[in-house]
């Protein structure tokens, strides 16, 4: 076959212009997810077995399940509910980005509440006790103490997920939405070149995830400054 | 409030201690006067670190009672950071905050705590850093400081909450051995002011030289509490015997 290096060139700008909608996928689901996650953690670690149990079931499912399955049953599925066209959320939800928002943050937030609970786990017994002999509040303790190590601890695993996410976002292409991967499944089609199009394709979503590692890296300098020049 | 002799900032009353199926603490009984400066010493595993880390709730005991400053110590208890509070700890593993530098570490408690302005708690607690003769590290981090060091700060950053009574759970046992003596001489100036003091360490010289009584734990148990003259010279007990003599031979 004849590999056509134009048709790359040609087809990068095309679908950069889908760049957008994937960073809005990207920024939206991931914060909307890491307030999920938190609330999901608080949940978690309360040591209330009404609050602990639905989450470990909720966890349970999402990380259990395709994320594309997710996301044609909240495309697909909820539609069928009238108490869902009904509700509230209906302008959001018969809109195939608000599905796609709520597919990806529903499965991110039940990583990042695990990826987080990792790191409150991973904090030192003996740091906590130096609070309380101080006579920290257990609420001061957590905030104060807990969370600031907490947060380096799991930084490394966090920025992992918001890659993960960051190509999850190509699944929206599935329910008719044209980010990048939706525009580039529509070149294809005009032009039979999927070779070269999916290795643009490929190309773009590797340099954005050279961005999102080199920015997490940079937090994660920052954050362990004090633990840099350990001896 | 008001339970046993007011004199006594600190009362153990048959106090019992369970790990599951391991008892820690046999009926221990003991009091602390203000001002009083006791050693505890004994083999490892004997339940010392037990018995003081119960004095600040660290450990719940089981049964028997606790009194620290008035307060008593079972069940439910509502005051407890207000208690702990007066009670300064200092650990084998120093337990700085790694993610805050010196100063930092010295102010956290009285800001939160106390609701300290932030120039009164960075006063206290330059004070504090001079007095243990550290204060040019004020901005660094733990990490960089020396473990003697880094205990001379735990050491301040208990004192910066001006506590009743100082525990110190084995200060030098995880020092490389040219640090200890900085850290004892900060504890000896201690005791020196007046400082109610519990300490569990096997430094034989501190608790000769500083300690009103040796406390000697076996097995959960206090076996033998004497002033230092006669709890090294003539010892009764022959478990405290075997102990001494294990301890001073080398």
């Amino acid at each position: 076959m004849i590999f056509d290096t134009a048709l790359i060139l040609d087809s990068i700008p095309k679908m950069l212009f889908g760049i957008g909608l994937t960073f809005q996928l990207l920024f939206l689901s991931a914060a909307l997810g890491l307030v999920l996650a938190i609330i999901l953690l608080l949940m978690r670690i309360s040591g209330r077995w009404y609050l602990s149990a639905p989450t470990m079931v909720y966890i349970y499912i999402f990380r259990g399940t395709p994320i594309l399955v997710q996301i044609f049953i909240i495309y697909y599925g909820l539609p069928q509910l009238e108490f869902v066209r009904d509700s509230v959320f209906w302008p959001i939800l018969r809109e195939p980005f608000g599905c796609a928002i709520l597919a990806l943050t529903l499965n991110t937030g039940a990583y990042v509440s695990e990826i987080l609970r990792g790191g409150v786990l991973g904090v030192d017994r003996g740091l906590k006790e130096a609070g309380a002999a101080l006579g920290l509040s257990a609420r001061h303790r957590f905030i104060y103490i807990t969370t600031p190590i907490a947060i380096r601890l799991a930084l490394p695993a966090y920025s992992n997920d918001v890659i993960s996410l960051m190509k999850s976002t190509a699944l929206a292409s599935t329910i008719t939405l044209l980010d990048m991967m939706g525009i580039a499944r529509t070149i294809v089609a005009e032009t039979y070149a999927p070779y070269e199009i999916f290795i643009s394709l490929m190309i773009i979503y590797l340099a954005l995830t050279w961005m999102i590692q080199r920015s997490f890296g940079w937090i994660e300098k920052r954050m362990s400054r004090y633990v840099r020049s350990e001896a | 409030m008001g339970d046993g002799d007011p004199a006594n900032i600190i009362e153990l009353e048959n106090v019992d201690k369970f790990f599951g199926a391991f008892q820690a603490l046999k009926n221990v009984s003991l009091s602390v006067k203000k001002g009083e400066r006791i050693v505890v010493c004994g083999p490892s595993g004997s339940g010392k670190s037990t018995l003081i880390r119960c004095i600040n709730r660290l450990e719940e005991h089981d049964s028997g009672k606790i009194v620290v400053n008035g307060h008593e110590l079972t069940g439910a208890v509502k005051d407890i950071d207000a208690v702990r509070s007066e009670v300064g700890m200092v650990f084998q593993s120093f337990n700085l905050f790694p993610h805050l530098t010196i100063i930092k570490n010295l102010m956290l408690a009285p800001r939160l705590v106390r609701k300290s302005s932030k120039s009164e708690a960075r006063d206290t607690a330059m004070k504090y850093l001079e007095r243990v003769k550290i204060p040019e590290q004020a901005d660094k981090y733990p990490s960089q400081l020396s473990g003697g060091q880094q205990q001379r700060v735990a050491i301040a950053r208990a004192l910066c909450m001006n506590p009743l009574v100082m525990l110190f759970d084995e200060p030098t046992s995880a020092l490389d051995p040219e640090m200890i003596s900085e850290v004892l001489e900060v504890m000896t100036d201690l005791a020196r002011e007046g400082m109610t003091m519990i300490c569990v360490t096997h430094e034989m010289g501190f608790a000769r030289s500083v300690a009103d009584n040796v406390v000697f734990m076996d097995n959960g148990e206090i076996v033998e509490s004497n002033p230092p003259d006669a709890f090294f010279e003539a010892p009764k007990n022959e478990r405290t015997k075997l102990f001494l003599s294990q301890i001073l031979s080398h």
